[in-house]
């Protein structure tokens, strides 16, 4: 019986001055946190992606919290929806940033860009930039060994293997991971664009055009076709390469066709009117490589490109998935083989 | 003329492969598994072959069905992997009791984390510990050796020495009285003592560790360090007190010791990468086993103690260095 | 007992197909392209211009800054154009392109074969000299020489080591160099000693080259000073760290120059360029090329000028074989792959491997097994599996703290490598991207 007693009256002293110590410690060592900088987190897609260039959303909502002014401040995965509850939690006015995604500037297809030699070595962009030009006549295009679609967080990627180009899929959230891992600095975040709707010069070789033609049939060749038709004054020639302004840019496509390769791109428009078709028809030679260039991700999506936005996407990614279809057990090999090398590396 | 290859350099390769090490090991296991056939014949036969086949059939299994990779198994490591824990029961073991430890050994000593190399512990001990820890009884009742024997369930047992001595000293006999009861040194260097399969020949684990060696598939540095530091701790223990502690020649050459320094705590994956911390490694590993052997339950200790290295391996990887150019060998801060 | 470096080490098949074949001199192509960067540090700037006559020796483009060197026309001819030009970097580089017309040299050059024992220079005017004459390491470094002999103050050097190992599988250039050109080499050293103001020089020869360790142990009685080192056969033994630890059992730390452990190494090849810049006055403009491989029916040692394109030496050399799956500049574990034939041989260029295609494709990359080879042969005590794990994870403070920038890209991790996994490739990125942060942060 006294045993009991002192077994209990032990463990309970020891259980009062154990909690009393860790009372005063939590006390003392209290930090203060703005609450607001939890509720924000809250709001905050918790997806730590960087791409507001903070790292990590806990660091975006204190930084959000601190500062006065927050219209500079932009959660690209959010979105405008996002901020807008971040600025009612916060009482702060939010600037109203254009929705961005991320835009392939290279379609040298295995067909547009022959190989030149073979790559060999390990499966890297960075690693493949870093020794050589690449495997076709052009120095400036895609690898194509992935580290775009390695670095998004958001599945918004895919490799082609048809094209053997990444793909940029709707959900694209514009964190900007694949601009930062493409060592060819290929990829870009551009404006969405009304409806989808957006030009972009799909080429970044700044070759002189004999050369640059060469080694690619889409390749820009720095005629400057498109500089002198622009009526915007959007687009400008440096080194052998047309860029368009996405910020200048009305949309008004007179630009696309002019291109002599193609380069232009036109995304989410409806098919061109009767009068662009005949000046393609009379050029016997152009329009094949026409029609292949209408659309970035495959001519497959032409004929649906009437139907709505929304309607739009849904066949796009069946129309995708039907070409990725039979190298779907591939991928997945090889996914499988990525991953287990991962961990493999991590060890 | 071809398309030309483009690669970063080098454009030469040893052709040295996982493969080609893996078969070498298993070359290097044969002299043991020669032995065991002479001692228990069929029964060690039977063993063998079950451990190794039901390793290398769940590891094709796991990969196939539940990793959906290429299957690996002919790269040799289940192979060693069947081997290494068919030398290590006794060779009348039950037959499911061997499947039940191949499934542990590849499904959660190995495949569970990732495959070969990313194995933190070593296969076969994590599949021989979980069936000595499950099934006591028929993994500690030896057959006794035999020249030969044709039958597989022998019945007659067999103990180890080392459990022969352990019982002696606790009944409070003089351990260099007991020498007298068990297998002379050289008996036991030849492989005449009781035992699991393969543990039991130290001439043939030494002949094995000479192909190794030869070969450049392992260092010295582990086995030397395990070796070397029991015989040093138990030299240590007898002398300052033989009437209590067996002297370090017995120690050595009982139990598993040559198999666990030699073939067991050199696995790639489950050994530091630095020769220095595999001596740090093969050291910790002596010390342990020479505790388990002198105060622990057990009589055996060699298959804990590398366990409980191998935990500490990444640890002694992050803070171990090679020697750099450059600069005089020191530990890192 | 012959001796080596300290660390790690590997020994590949050496394959020296054209050892003991006499150099050849490769007559002059119809049309030579020579870039304007050959060498490491800042490209040089042209001084001709479209549709000048130039001659042998001629100077073609002008260095800028300390590292650099001038480039000089290895041919007479007429300037064709400025363009830029696939070179053995894989990119297009600015290249200087002219039409060869006769063989005329500037007077200056004197082009007897007699030998010129006596050096008349002083230190600053042969230092002056060689930087004129666009004089880089051709081991295929390729740094410029006259850097290397400038002793920064407060340094001193007391031992000049030339380089003769020619560690690398497959190539004789250096070997063949040595067999003919023993003289010249003694007194390009002599030179070399007379710019740095030292008295001993150390010849360091592989072992596997007894002919030539014998030729110039005969002539190194008749100048003082000389000593020639037989050395075991190891690779990577001619990198320039290896070399000093195996001569004279001195280790470079990290991060710092051979100067910091009072010593200069200069390739065996650049002594005879000096030789004939000191006493003759020709700028470098020629070289000697091994051509090579398995399945080429005449390996041989071309005497070739710059610029001049790869596919006339295998021509000469007998030819490009069917089987032909991959080019190397240089030897294989360092040398690198070539995109196609017309790329001109440049300063740097000490040999052309031929490999056949079953032999050019790397093995499937399998798991790290952890067997600890890489550590074992890598020559600068680094963890080459965990360097390469860390550049591929972007984790470069532990790289950094790990010495990646020690790697001297030897590729022995690679060559070891049981599970062929692309070791070399992921530490080249990341010794990148982290000498990019150390350069950003000393800024």
């Amino acid at each position: 019986m006294n045993v009991v007693v002192i077994t209990i009256l032990t463990l309970a002293v020891l259980g009062t001055v154990a909690a009393l110590v860790l009372y005063f410690v939590a006390q003392k060592f209290k930090v203060f946190e703005d609450p607001k900088i939890d509720l924000v987190e809250e709001a905050l897609p918790a997806a730590n992606c960087g791409g507001c260039s903070f790292p990590g959303c806990r660091a975006f909502a204190e930084a959000l919290v601190k500062s006065d002014d927050i219209s500079a401040l932009n959660c690209p995965v959010g979105g405008a929806e996002t901020m807008k509850s971040v600025a009612e939690i916060l009482g702060k006015e939010v600037g109203t940033a254009a929705p961005l995604i991320a835009v392939v500037r290279c379609y040298g297809t295995c067909d547009n860009r022959p190989k030149t030699n073979h790559y060999d070595g390990a499966g890297s962009c960075a690693v493949a930039a870093s020794l050589y030009g690449g495997d076709t006549g052009c120095s400036y295009g895609c690898l194509g060994e992935g580290d775009c679609v390695a670095a998004c967080n958001f599945d918004a990627m895919y490799m082609d293997p048809k094209t053997g180009l990444p793909v940029i899929k709707d959900n694209c959230v514009a964190c900007g991971a694949c601009v930062d891992a493409c060592p060819k600095d290929i990829i870009e975040l551009r404006k969405v664009g009304p409806k989808g709707r957006r030009i972009f010069v799909s080429c970044i070789n700044k070759d002189k055009g004999g050369v640059a033609k060469k080694s690619c049939e889409v390749a820009c060749i720095g005629c400057g076709k498109c500089v002198k038709v622009c009526p915007f004054e959007a687009i400008t020639l440096e080194n052998n390469l047309a860029y368009i302004n996405y910020e200048k840019c009305k949309l008004c496509r007179k630009c696309v066709p002019v291109c002599p390769t193609n380069a232009i791109h036109e995304i989410n428009f409806p098919p061109p009117k009767v009068k662009t078709e005949e000046k393609v028809e009379t050029n016997a030679v152009k329009k094949p490589v026409a029609e292949k260039a209408v659309g970035e991700a495959s001519t497959l999506e032409k004929p649906t490109a009437e139907k709505s936005f929304s309607e739009k996407i849904v066949t796009e990614k069946v129309t995708t998935k039907n070409a990725t279809d039979l190298k779907l057990d591939d991928e997945v090999k090889k996914d499988m083989n990525a991953s287990s090398d991962d961990k493999n590396k991590e060890d | 003329m071809n398309t030309l290859t483009i690669s970063p350099s080098p454009h030469i390769h040893s052709g040295d492969s996982v493969k080609k090490n893996m078969y070498g090991v298993v070359i290097a296991l044969v002299p043991a598994l020669l032995i065991s056939f002479y001692n228990f014949g069929l029964g060690a036969f039977v063993v063998t072959a079950t451990a190794v086949i039901s390793c290398m059939l769940f590891e094709h299994l796991i990969q196939v069905y539940l990793m959906k990779q290429q299957t690996t198994i002919w790269d040799g490591s289940a192979m060693i992997t069947g081997l290494l824990l068919a030398f290590n029961i006794p060779s009348n073991l039950p037959i499911f009791i061997i499947v039940i430890g191949a499934l542990v050994s590849i499904g959660i000593g190995k495949m569970s984390f990732g495959g070969l190399g990313n194995n933190p512990f070593n296969p076969a001990l994590v599949g021989r510990v979980f069936l000595l820890i499950s099934f006591p009884v028929q993994m500690t009742s030896w057959p006794a050796p035999n020249v030969l024997p044709f039958t597989y369930t022998d019945v007659i047992t067999s103990a180890t020495p080392l459990s022969v001595m352990k019982e002696a000293i606790a009944s409070g006999e003089l351990p260099t009285n007991v020498l007298d009861q068990i297998p002379s040194y050289r008996d036991m260097f030849l492989g005449l003592q009781g035992g699991s399969a393969g543990e039991m020949a130290g001439i043939a684990i030494l002949l094995g560790l000479g192909f190794m060696l030869f070969r450049k598939i392992v260092t010295w540095h582990i086995p030397t360090a395990v070796i070397a530091s029991v015989f040093v701790f138990t030299g240590i223990l007898h002398y300052t007190n033989p009437m209590m502690y067996a002297p370090p020649m017995f120690h050595i050459l009982s139990g598993g010791l040559f198999l666990g320094a030699v073939f067991m705590a050199t696995d790639y994956s489950s050994s530091p990468m630095s020769k220095k911390g595999g001596i740090i490694f093969g050291i910790g590993i002596g010390v342990i086993t020479v505790a388990i052997r002198v105060f622990g339950a057990y009589p055996e200790g060699i298959s804990f103690a590398i366990l409980i290295m191998n935990a500490f391996v990444p640890l002694i990887d992050k803070y171990i260095k090679p020697k750099r150019f450059g600069e005089k060998p020191a530990f890192a801060k | 007992m012959l001796k080596t470096f300290s660390l790690g080490g590997i020994h590949p098949p050496e394959n020296k197909f054209s050892a003991g074949k006499k150099i050849e001199v490769l007559p002059v192509p119809a049309q030579v392209a020579v870039p304007i960067a050959q060498h490491i540090g800042a490209p040089a700037i042209p001084v001709v211009a479209k549709g000048d006559v130039v001659k042998v020796g001629t100077l073609l483009a002008k260095s800028v800054g300390f590292v650099s060197t001038n480039i000089h026309s290895p041919v007479s001819g007429s300037l064709l154009k400025i363009d830029d030009v696939l070179d053995s970097s894989g990119y297009r580089k600015s290249t200087i392109i002219i039409k060869v017309e006769g063989d005329e040299w500037e007077e200056s050059i004197d082009r007897s074969t007699q030998l010129k024992k006596e050096i008349t220079a002083s230190s600053e005017e042969i230092i002056k000299t060689i930087a004129n004459a666009g004089i880089v390491g051709l081991g295929g470094a390729t740094f410029p020489s006259h850097v290397k002999l400038s002793v920064p103050p407060g340094k001193t050097c007391d031992i000049l080591i030339i380089n003769a190992v020619e560690c690398e599988p497959y190539l004789t250039a250096d070997h063949q160099l040595m067999l003919e050109k023993g003289h010249e080499i003694m007194v390009g050293t002599q030179i070399f000693m007379k710019a740095l103001k030292v008295d001993k020089a150390i010849i360091a020869i592989e072992n596997n080259k007894q002919d030539a360790i014998k030729h110039l142990q005969s002539l190194s009685s008749a100048y003082p000073g000389i000593s020639i080192e037989p050395l075991k056969v190891q690779y990577p033994q001619g990198g320039e760290k290896q070399l000093i630890d195996a001569c004279i059992k001195r280790q470079i730390p990290s991060g710092k120059l051979p100067i910091e452990v009072g010593t200069v190494v200069q390739n065996v090849g650049t002594t005879v360029a000096v030789y004939e810049a000191v006493q003759k006055n020709k700028p470098l403009f020629e070289r000697v090329v091994t051509v090579t491989g398995k399945s080429m029916t005449k390996p041989s040692n071309f005497l070739a000028r710059i610029g001049t394109p790869i596919s006339s030496l295998i021509e000469a050399a007998g030819g490009l074989p069917e089987d032909t799956g991959k080019i190397v500049g240089g030897g294989p574990m360092m040398g690198k792959a070539l995109v196609n034939t017309d790329i001109p041989i440049t300063k740097g260029s000490s040999g052309i491997l031929i490999i056949k295609n079953e032999e050019s494709k790397r093995k499937p990359v399998q798991n790290c097994i952890r067997c600890g080879k890489c550590i074992t042969v890598c020559p600068m005590g680094l963890e080459p599996y965990l360097l390469m794990t860390v550049s591929d994870k972007a984790m470069y403070d532990i790289a950094e703290e790990r010495r990646i920038m020690d790697c001297i890209e030897c590729g022995s991790c690679s060559y070891t490598c049981p599970s062929s996994r692309p070791l070399l490739d992921y530490i080249r990125l990341g010794k990148g991207k982290v000498g990019q942060i150390m350069r950003s942060r000393t800024k």
